[in-house]
C-alpha cells in the first residue's frame, strides 16, 4: 500500500515538474510535431481498421437482435450504431487500443533512453528533460487522441452502413433517418471530454513508467507492460466515473 | 579548476563515497582510476550534478554546484560537455543533427553558422562525411569521436569523460585519447576522465587520482605512478602476476 502512494507521489511530482518555462520554445514545437505524427499518423491503420469493424458488429448484432423481437423499427440501427460509437465504443476502446500501442511504445522509448544514458546526456547539456520529453508527448497525445476518436466515429458509423446495407438488414435511407434521430450535442461533448482524460492518462503514465525505469531489458519490458496494463485499468475506472457522473 | 571537498554519497545502507576531496586543474586532463565499485562513476555523476551528494561541496570556479537551484544547474551545465561510456548519442537523429542539439537547442546562430560549426566539430575529430549516418551505422570508434564532437560544439569549459576507451581496440583508444588531450589543451578545459586503462593513465595522465573503497587512496601524475612498488594502487596497476613480475625484474 505505501508503494502505491510513494509511486502515486512520484508521478505527480513528476509531472508538476513536467510544466515548466522552455529553454526554445521552437525545439519544444518540433518535437512536440514529432510526437504527433508518431501517435497521430502512426495509429490511423489500425484505428481505422478496428473502428470499421466495431461499428461492423455493432450493427449486426443489434439487427440480429431487434429483429427477433419484430417490434423495433429498424432505422433505429443508425441511432443505436451512432450512439454507441460516439459515447462508448469510440473513445474506449479506441483509448485500449491506444494504451497497447502508444503507451507501450511512450513507456520502452524513454526506458531506452534512460537506461543507454541518453537522458543523461540531455540532462549534461542543461535541457531540462522531464518538460522536453514528457511535456510534448502528452500535448501531443491530447491533441491526437480526440481527432483518432472522431475518426473512429465516422468509420464506425460506416461500417454499421456496409454491414447493414450488405447483410440487407435496413436501407440507406433508413440508417440516415436514424442518425439523424434525436441526436444531442452533449454526446459529443462527453466523447471528447473522455478522449482527452483518457489520452492524458495513457501518456502520463508510459511517460512516468518510462522515464523512472532503472535496470536493463528486463525492467523495460516490464515498465512497458506496466503502462499498458496501469493505463487500460485506469481508462476503464475513468470511464465509469464520467459516465456515473456526467450521464 | 574543479574543487571537490568531502564529498560523500550513499545508496541505502552502501556509502560509495565516503569523503572524497580532490582538485581537477584547468588545461590538463585529470584522471580518475580505480577498480569497479571504487566510486569513479559515482564521483563523475557528483560532479555534473546527476547525483547530489550527501555531503560535501563541488566548486567551479568558486561556483558550488551542491548549493545550486534546479535553473541554475540547467545553466552551469551549458559549460559542460561529457564523452558517455556507451556514448549515449540520440538514435533517432543523424550524427549532423546530435552534435547540432545543443547549438539548437541553447544558440540563437544561424542555421548556416550552426552547420559551420557542426563541419568544424566533425572535422576535428575527423569524422567528416558522416553528416547524414545514424548512429546505428557506425563503428564504436567513431561513435566516440562524434560523441566527443558533440561534447565540444558548444565550447564547453569542463570535458567529462566517463570510460572513454571502454570496447574500443587498444589502437582506436590511443586515437581517442590523444583526441582528447588535444582538445583539453586546445580550449584549455578542465578534463576529467574515468579509466581503467592503464595506457591512458601513461598517455594522457597529467594528474591522476586513485580511488579506493570511496576514499582518495593515491594522487600524482603519470611520472609518478611507475614509482608505485606496493599496496592497492600496485595492485591494480600490476594486475596480473606476469605484469608484476616485469615490474620486479626492471626494478633489479
Amino acid at each position: 500500500m505505501i508503494k502505491i502512494f510513494q509511486s502515486l507521489g512520484e508521478y505527480l511530482l513528476l509531472m508538476r515538474a513536467t510544466v515548466s518555462r522552455p529553454e526554445k520554445a521552437r525545439m519544444y514545437w518540433i518535437e512536440a510535431m514529432r510526437q504527433c505524427y508518431s501517435i497521430g499518423v502512426g495509429s490511423l491503420p489500425i484505428i481505422a481498421i478496428i473502428s470499421l469493424f466495431m461499428g461492423a458488429v455493432t450493427a449486426v448484432q443489434f439487427s440480429y437482435q431487434l429483429r427477433g423481437i419484430g417490434l423495433v423499427p429498424m432505422w433505429w440501427m443508425g441511432s443505436i450504431v451512432r450512439k454507441s460509437m460516439i459515447l462508448e465504443l469510440a473513445p474506449t476502446l479506441s483509448a485500449l487500443l491506444l494504451a497497447g500501442k502508444v503507451g507501450s511504445n511512450i513507456a520502452s522509448e524513454l526506458g531506452t533512453m534512460r537506461i543507454s544514458e541518453q537522458i543523461d546526456a540531455y540532462e549534461i547539456m542543461g535541457v531540462n528533460t522531464r518538460s522536453y520529453l514528457i511535456g510534448p508527448k502528452i500535448i501531443a497525445s491530447l491533441l491526437m487522441f480526440p481527432m483518432l476518436v472522431v475518426l473512429s466515429v465516422f468509420l464506425g458509423i460506416s461500417g454499421g452502413w456496409l454491414a447493414g446495407i450488405l447483410g440487407n438488414f435496413y436501407s440507406t435511407s433508413e440508417y440516415v433517418r436514424g442518425l439523424q434521430d434525436a441526436m444531442k450535442s452533449y454526446d459529443i461533448f462527453i466523447m471528447f471530454i473522455k478522449s482527452v482524460l483518457f489520452a492524458f492518462t495513457i501518456s502520463s503514465i508510459s511517460c512516468f513508467k518510462g522515464y523512472t525505469v532503472e535496470g536493463g531489458a528486463i525492467e523495460i519490458g516490464m515498465a512497458s507492460t506496466q503502462a499498458v496494463v496501469q493505463s487500460s485499468v485506469i481508462v476503464i475506472i475513468v470511464n465509469f466515473l464520467v459516465a456515473f457522473l456526467m450521464l | 579548476m574543479i574543487e571537490m571537498q568531502n564529498v560523500k554519497k550513499s545508496f541505502g545502507n552502501n556509502e560509495v563515497l565516503r569523503g572524497v576531496s580532490a582538485v581537477f586543474e584547468s588545461g590538463k586532463c585529470n584522471l580518475i582510476i580505480g577498480k569497479s565499485g571504487s566510486g569513479k562513476t559515482v564521483t563523475l555523476k557528483c560532479l555534473v550534478g546527476l547525483f547530489e551528494p550527501d555531503e560535501g561541496s563541488i566548486f567551479y570556479h568558486k561556483r558550488d554546484i551542491t548549493k545550486m537551484e534546479f535553473d541554475e544547474k540547467k545553466k552551469i551545465r551549458q559549460e559542460f560537455g561529457m564523452l558517455f561510456q556507451g556514448t549515449a548519442l540520440f538514435d533517432s537523429l543523424s550524427v549532423e543533427s546530435n552534435i547540432r542539439f545543443p547549438l539548437d537547442m541553447f544558440t540563437d546562430m544561424s542555421d548556416s553558422e550552426k552547420a559551420d560549426r557542426v563541419n568544424f566539430c566533425l572535422k576535428r575529430v575527423n569524422m567528416t562525411d558522416t553528416n547524414k549516418k545514424f548512429p546505428g551505422e557506425l563503428s564504436g570508434g567513431m561513435k566516440k569521436r562524434v560523441g566527443i564532437a558533440r561534447a565540444i560544439v558548444n565550447n564547453p569549459k569542463y570535458l567529462f569523460c566517463d570510460e572513454p576507451n571502454s570496447g574500443l581496440d587498444p589502437k582506436t583508444s590511443l586515437v581517442i585519447d590523444q583526441l582528447i588531450q588535444e582538445i583539453t589543451a586546445e580550449y584549455n578545459m578542465t578534463t576529467v576522465i574515468n579509466t581503467h586503462d592503464m595506457n591512458s593513465v601513461m598517455g594522457i595522465g597529467d594528474k591522476v587520482i586513485f580511488l579506493h573503497e570511496g576514499l582518495k587512496y593515491w594522487e600524482g601524475t603519470n611520472k609518478d605512478i611507475l614509482q608505485i612498488t606496493e599496496g592497492e594502487l600496485f595492485d591494480f596497476i600490476f594486475a596480473s602476476d606476469f605484469l608484476k613480475d616485469l615490474r620486479r625484474r626492471a626494478t633489479y
